[in-house]
């Protein structure tokens, strides 16, 4: 009894302090592959993996070095999230860049990884202020934040009334968590300027449970909805909206609201659903050859090889591409292929993907161009809408890439930032 | 052989009265309080202490409060998520609006807040017991979880409603925020358990606890022979709000660092602290901590285990894991309906008798 209780307890301590083995460039994958929030978190994880493992398979890795990309899984869920964040920062020779897909998990390791010396990079969502890199030094968000997001939608809308809000009404149906709030401080703003009524219309985590939401926008008939919901929570709204006939088209969901899995379970109903995005859709691009030849056939892929071209494994896939392409450049700022976490920072913030990257890439228009400098670490904050066609189920693109209010943007990043800098005692940066 | 009484002789009342009255025992307990305040320090990393050690710490003393409600008083509660929220809500207002303030007063006062919110809370049970008072709490846990999440003073008016902890030190160590070494927070952890702990200890055998026992076995009968059920209910309530206002505001400040009112204070915290008190066993400290542990270590040594050694694939090691620790739980519900804390007790029975049995 004694002995295999200490044996047992040997076992664990061994257990717990076991790592996996040494590699080179690491890029630990937080994923979410159970849960409320699964359904989004799966492709995501999918395309950010496909990708590596295409860097790794058809280039032999960055610059000669394999990547190596330790997957943990949160859940969505904060705690788990920084147990993974302990558990995978010193794989190797040290977690080079964290992409942790969700708001509260970025909140939480913002003072962590600049108390760690890694980058975050929070692409389209997280903290929209940590566009200011004089603050944020450590964090990104590139290419676009909420707060372009939700002046593009208003725009949008605008567009779509010939070009005046004046006196219609918009209501906010978000999740009422750091994620949902984000965009309210600038609707609030924009309302002020541009004359129209925001109600807002919070929807609790999970998100499953919306009846008493949608019966107050079926009462109230806002003139649009917008949304900032995530995982079955989109899907449950969009299937309400469809209940109570709201007309589809005025109904805009930013770029996480906006899946094949968000829309496929109202059918027909969700036809003419739209929302942003910011990454090209469908597999037409030159680099899926390649990660179909090398990573699904080669039976390397990461799930089972059928959610390529949607909505979310080609954002994982751009954001896995947007992390090799900074090494790459850190790679060449340091003069050695062996970068270390400071070095892949310096790397982030002289990013430059212009269309010519893209098409070498093999991924031609895929999403925005990104140009990341010391101050601006939120790239150019341009989206485009695209439409849900219920009957060929394709999202099919209705603007171009519409650029973001970033006059507006900037202004309250400033004030969001200089806040934090004074509560936290940063010295912002000079960034000459 | 390795644990008995014989020869142990006591002579005074005192000797007799102590918390561990076989040798062995507190042997085992003052050797154990040596390593974990001497000797762990010099070997904790950050992983161990962010989680493992200092969410084991946090939870042990939230165990050990709704202990005191549940386990003791007999008052079941669903709103330890809730309570454990004022605790963090009160540890950052006071950390905001004082910065000077040692933040070891900081997480006493949260308690102290906590403890007030707790009685008001509290005051159902007088007239309402059972289930009937679980959904009372249940309603506790709700309503404070909105107050946080709908008014903006609260958070400070920040826009995204997040709590985050600034820098604090104690005696000039920093103890919060990210710069804080893992020592440090483990330490400040551990010495507000072992305060705690043997507080609760010596509580629950004295004067107020005997009474909190006794409207647990019996209120009628225990209202007949002069215990006052609105002291002995209310003292519960507030005391054990006060330990789980500690263990939220060092949830918040030392283990998180940031937290979010609807995420980090859900109902699933509350059930997990049920839980925690369940497994490790009603009424009893020591089922505090096994309960925490089993809970708060199962899934990393599962998760390690799986993925970790076995390199299996993180869906399925979470798929696996949530339905593993939901089978122990049952397990050890049918096998020992008594606790954790019970399979301890047998042990240290049979190993009286240990090599010879009769």
């Amino acid at each position: 009894m004694r002995l295999t209780k200490i044996a047992t307890v040997a076992a664990v301590a061994a257990m717990m302090g076991a790592g996996p083995a040494l590699a080179d460039l690491v890029f630990p994958s937080l994923s979410y592959r159970t849960g409320p929030y699964a359904p989004n978190g799966i492709p995501f994880a999918d395309g950010y993996a496909d990708y590596l493992t295409l860097i790794n398979e058809r280039d032999g890795g960055v610059g000669g070095v394999k990547i190596d990309n330790p997957e943990c899984e949160t859940g969505y869920n904060t705690e788990k999230g920084v147990e993974c964040y302990e558990s995978t920062k010193n794989v190797g020779t040290g977690a080079l860049i964290y992409q942790p897909l969700s708001t509260g998990i970025t909140y939480q390791l913002i003072p962590k990884v600049t108390a760690d010396g890694i980058s975050l990079h929070s692409m389209a969502y997280g903290r929209t202020s940590a566009m200011n890199g004089k603050v944020f030094k450590w964090v990104f968000n590139y290419p676009a934040n909420y707060w372009d997001g939700a002046t593009i939608a208003v725009h949008h809308a605008a567009d779509m009334e010939g070009g005046s809000l004046e006196g219609k009404s918009i209501a906010l149906v978000y999740h009422n968590s750091a994620y949902g709030k984000e965009p309210i401080r600038t609707l609030e703003e924009m309302s002020k300027e541009m004359g129209f009524k925001l109600t807002l219309i919070p929807v609790d985590h999970p998100g499953q449970e919306q009846k008493s939401q949608w019966l107050q926008i079926r009462r109230e008939r806002p003139d649009y909805v917008f949304m900032w919901g995530w995982g079955v929570m989109n899907s449950v709204a969009i299937q309400e909206a469809a209940n109570i006939r709201y007309p589809m088209d005025h109904f805009i969901g930013i770029w996480w609201s906006g899946s094949e899995q968000d829309v496929l379970p109202a059918g027909d109903g969700a036809n003419g659903y739209k929302s942003l995005n910011f990454t090209g859709v469908g597999t037409d691009y030159p680099v899926f050859d390649d990660i179909q030849k090398y990573v699904v056939d080669a039976g390397k892929a990461a799930g089972d090889g059928t959610n390529l071209g949607t909505v979310q494994y080609n954002r994982g896939m751009y954001a896995a591409m947007l992390a090799v392409e900074a090494a790459k450049k850190a790679q060449e700022l340091a003069g050695h292929a062996d970068i270390n976490a400071a070095e892949m920072r310096d790397g982030m913030e002289a990013l430059d993907v212009t269309d010519a990257t893209l098409e070498a890439l093999g991924m031609p228009g895929f999403g925005p161009t990104v140009s990341v400098d010391c101050a601006n670490h939120g790239g150019s904050g341009a989206a485009l809408v695209q439409q849900w066609d219920a009957s060929a189920k394709t999202w099919n693109a209705v603007t171009e890439f519409m650029p973001s209010d970033r006059e507006l943007v900037t202004k309250l990043a400033m004030e969001d930032s200089e806040a934090f800098a004074a509560e936290n005692n940063i010295e912002p940066r000079a960034c000459e | 052989m390795l644990y008995r009484e014989a020869g142990d002789f006591k002579t005074t009342y005192r000797e007799d009265n102590q918390t561990f009255p076989i040798k062995s025992e507190r042997y085992l307990f003052w050797g154990a309080m040596l390593i974990a305040f001497c000797v762990v320090p010099f070997f904790v990393n950050s992983y161990w202490e962010k989680s493992v050690l200092v969410p084991l710490l946090v939870w042990s003393l939230v165990a050990l409060g709704l202990n005191i409600l549940t386990g003791y008083c007999g008052q079941v509660s669903l709103g330890t998520g809730a309570f454990m929220a004022v605790g963090a809500f009160a540890c950052y207002k006071l950390m905001t609006a004082f910065p000077g303030m040692s933040i070891f007063f900081v997480v006493i006062l949260s308690g102290g807040v906590t403890a007030l919110v707790g009685m008001l809370f509290g005051l159902p049970s007088l007239r309402i017991k059972g289930f009937y008072l679980a959904v009372a709490t249940l309603a506790a846990q709700f309503f404070l979880i909105w107050v946080f999440n709908k008014f903006a003073w609260f958070y400070n008016y920040s826009a995204s409603g997040q709590i985050t902890a600034p820098e604090r030190t104690v005696f000039g160590i920093i103890v919060t925020g990210p710069n804080a070494a893992p020592w440090a927070t483990y330490l400040f952890c551990l010495t507000f358990l072992f305060i705690f702990a043997w507080l609760a200890r010596n509580l629950t055998r004295g004067r107020i606890g005997r009474s909190w026992m006794a409207i647990r076995d019996m209120d009628i009968a225990a209202e007949i022979i002069g215990v006052e059920p609105l002291r002995a209910k209310l003292s519960a309530f507030a005391m054990s709000s006060f330990f789980i206002g500690v263990g939220g505001a060092l949830f918040f400040s030392v283990y998180l660092g940031a937290a979010e009112v609807t995420e980090a204070f859900g109902i699933d915290k509350s059930f997990l602290a049920l839980f925690m008190v369940i497994i490790g066993g009603l009424g009893s400290i020591l089922g505090s901590f096994l309960g925490a542990a089993f809970l708060v270590l199962m899934p990393v040594f599962l998760k390690n285990l799986f993925v970790g050694s076995l390199g299996w694939p993180t869906d399925v090691a979470a798929h696996i894991q949530i339905m593993l620790i939901g089978g122990l739980i049952i397990f050890f519900l049918i096998v020992e309906p008594h606790g954790l804390a019970q399979l301890w007790r047998l042990t240290k029975e049979k190993l009286r008798l240990w090599p010879f049995p009769y």
